[in-house]
């Protein structure tokens, strides 16, 4: 079986390393009961509100994916990466921020905006088509969700260097996939970030395959999370479905950035529940055992059953929470099906801050040619008017 | 546009500069009059850059504002939008053309299309600043012309100065540019000599000037292919033929306006670059042009090159680039009458 499939990760056959076995850090364990303080890498449980306000966003955001997966096969929606099953990692790592920090997410990180305050329709709109990225992206912090693998590594870590240089206490965090991290890009952010010590930290979701390609195709060495010693900077390899270990160490990450430590790299180890997008067949490489696997290990269910047995979630704040999901879920349908005109002559207005006349002509062609169509589209509604009152005049 | 200056820059006595000079002092004067401008790229520091172009900032503005990042071009341009995001006005160094081209994609996707993406929301005052083009002696990889990569992106202002005062005023005025600018600066015109009371203001970076007026012929250049075009109109006074030469100075956006009404004024039109002529620049502006005015020329536009070959090496350079000889030839080729 390949290691990707095996939380125990036996590879020491696949590598030789000095290093010690990996085991992934987690506080929760899979079945929800406190794991073992030699698992915990020194880091404590968050106290059980925090915990209680982690498990409503994984919820909310839960429903949302699910909602949005839905309104896509439907045809409402091109395109929607899903982050089914990744929950703990994008709602730790947006928890794990202040109001000032930049995130600087993926096409996978939708969860993550909706978490950090977006509303669904300004999320969606660029799903459905209507603009390459459809909220504000100054408001609320949050840089355009990047097509292009591990480029935005890089504008997170110029952000912070910036921070870092106005003497400002803004913390920037990239979300990256495990496919990303074999791309120049991650390797060029890692290594800059650690020379310039910026207050960045990367939080890569490895959820195991980039499209339909295991991780044991992206890399030889034993994890994510260790190469971060090569770079000269903290890695940790964390249980990415434990959401109190990934809040707790991607806390500390920005925090330590914050303090002018700088950057660290965060592995967690996930799964894509879902397929790459809905154009995607996953059947024709995964193990359909593995997804059975996984769900045994989900981060609801988990914090679920440790909440209820610390007695922090009672039946009616469970219903409470799936009521405000199922109020979101709904939202989103009525967004989705309202109608959302776009302006075709809107397509000149921001390539460029000083008007360009090439571009001037170009519009008031476009305008001509929209006229022109309106003009069509009228003539052919008088003469079907026309037509009917013939023929009412003739029946009449 | 006006120069953002917090407080003007004083004009100086006249001085002697040569291109890297002016670039140098107007990368100076823009830092001492905005502090959001900070400076980096590979051996930009201490040593002042290969080309000794940012001489002497290391030492006037400390580490924080001038520094030596590590060796990835993709990392210094990629690291410079983040850095625009938050309010600075970075200006980074692709320390030669061909290297410039592991940071195709962080250009090409990110810095051209940033503004459009966010409805300009978020803007990227940076400068890439980019020695090119030959005629140096260089070995491989030391003397491309790719402005045609740049100018086939929508988003990107691309500039070339061809002198010491233009180069000097335009990169003042594409660092103070909201709008991420690709500044080509001619390798072989770094140590072109003119006296210059700086702060010196040309005119407006994204206009063509006519260099030379003249009747018969509009010679269209732009960056290194400037000098040839001034030298070929001098020798073509002696065989009767007065040439008007243009310097683009912007070849994205293109100035319509100056070059079209020197080509209806003289009816004939030749453009010159030192990149490969198949898919090049030259393409574009003869293409534009000849739609634009088809009615007023006498003659096809000419495209006066390097040839379709890679950039040749040192000793075979003379035979690649466009020589006055060579330019005179081609319009000998036109039928006049």
């Amino acid at each position: 079986m390949p290691h990707h499939c095996d939380m125990s990760l036996n590879v020491e056959s696949l590598v030789e390393s000095p290093l010690a076995a990996p085991r992934p850090l987690r506080l929760i364990d899979d079945t929800g009961r406190a794991a073992p303080l030699d698992e915990a890498g020194g880091f404590a449980l968050p106290d059980p509100a925090t915990l209680l306000n982690l498990y409503r966003r994984m919820v909310v955001a839960r429903r949302f994916d699910v909602q949005v997966t839905a309104l896509t096969r439907q045809g409402r929606l091109a395109t929607y990466p899903s982050a089914l099953g990744q929950e703990a990692c994008e709602i730790a790592a947006v928890a794990a921020l202040g109001a000032e920090d930049w995130l600087f997410p993926t096409y996978r990180d939708s969860i993550a905006l909706l978490t950090r305050g977006v509303p669904p329709e300004h999320i969606l709109a660029s799903f459905r088509g209507d603009w390459h990225s459809g909220y504000d992206q100054n408001a609320h912090r949050i840089a355009p969700q990047a097509t292009p693998l591990a480029t935005q590594a890089l504008h997170a870590v110029g952000l912070a260097t910036a921070s870092k240089l106005k003497r400002e206490r803004t913390v920037a965090l990239t979300l990256l996939g495990d496919g990303a991290t074999s791309e120049g890009d991650a390797h060029e952010a890692f290594n800059f970030a650690a020379v310039w010590q910026a207050p960045v930290v990367f939080v890569v979701q490895n959820n195991q395959y980039a499209i339909s390609v295991p991780l044991d195709k992206q890399m030889r060495c034993r994890t994510i999370a260790d190469k971060a010693i090569g770079y000269g900077m903290p890695g940790y390899f964390v249980d990415g479905n434990d959401v109190a270990a990934m809040y707790a160490v991607t806390s500390s990450a920005v925090e330590n950035a914050r303090a002018g430590h700088g950057p660290t790299l965060i592995e967690g180890l996930t799964y894509r529940m879902e397929a790459h997008t809905n154009s995607d067949d996953p059947s024709r490489y995964r193990d359909p055992g593995d997804l059975e696997i996984w769900r045994r290990r989900d981060p609801i269910t988990r914090l679920d059953t440790y909440l209820c047995e610390i007695g922090a979630l009672s039946d009616a704040e469970r219903a409470d929470i799936r009521a405000e999901a199922e109020d979101l879920a709904a939202d989103t349908r009525e967004c989705m099906t309202r109608s959302a005109p776009v302006d075709p002559l809107e397509l000149f207005d921001h390539v460029y801050s000083t008007p360009r006349a090439a571009l001037a002509e170009q519009r008031a062609f476009l305008a001509a040619e929209l006229d022109e169509h309106a003009e069509h589209a009228e003539h052919a509604e008088h003469a079907v008017a026309a037509s009917v009152a013939a023929h009412s005049g003739v029946n009449s | 546009m006006t120069l953002p200056d917090t407080a003007p820059t004083p004009l100086r006595a006249p001085v002697t500069l040569t291109m890297a000079a002016a670039l140098n002092a107007a990368i100076q004067d823009a830092m001492r009059n905005d502090p959001t401008v900070v400076l980096f790229g590979e051996d930009v520091g201490p040593l002042g850059g290969v080309f000794r172009v940012t001489d002497g900032l290391y030492a006037e503005f400390g580490e924080s504002r001038v520094s030596d990042s590590p060796l990835a071009e993709s990392g210094i341009v990629g690291t410079a939008i983040g850095m625009a995001m938050y309010g600075l006005r970075p200006v980074v160094e692709m320390q030669f053309d061909a290297f410039s081209y592991p940071a195709f994609e962080q250009i090409v996707s990110h810095v051209a299309k940033m503004r459009n993406r966010t409805r300009g929301r978020i803007q990227l005052p940076l400068v890439i600043r980019i020695p090119y083009a030959g005629d140096i002696g260089g070995v491989e990889h030391h003397s491309d012309s790719s402005e045609a990569y740049w100018t086939a992106t929508p988003g990107l202002t691309v500039v070339s100065p061809s002198n010491p005062a233009d180069a000097y005023s335009m990169l003042r005025e594409a660092i103070a540019c909201d709008d991420p600018v690709i500044f080509l600066e001619p390798k072989s015109r770094y140590w072109a000599k003119a006296e210059l009371s700086l702060p010196v203001r040309t005119a407006p970076m994204t206009t063509a000037v006519v260099l030379r007026e003249g009747t018969d012929v509009t010679l269209i250049a732009y960056g290194p292919t400037v000098k040839t075009a001034l030298a070929t109109a001098e020798l073509a006074v002696a065989e009767g033929l007065s040439i008007e030469v243009i310097d683009l100075r912007s070849l994205s956006p293109f100035d319509d306006e100056t070059v079209g009404a020197s080509l209806r004024k003289t009816s004939r039109a030749a453009v010159l670059h030192e990149a490969a002529q198949f898919g090049g620049y030259g393409a574009e502006v003869a293409a534009r042009l000849t739609e634009r005015n088809f009615y007023h020329l006498a003659a096809p536009i000419l495209r006066i090159t390097g040839f379709d070959i890679p950039y040749p090496s040192p000793k075979l350079e003379q035979y690649f680039l466009p020589t006055p000889d060579r330019i005179l030839t081609a319009l000998g080729t036109w039928e006049w009458n």
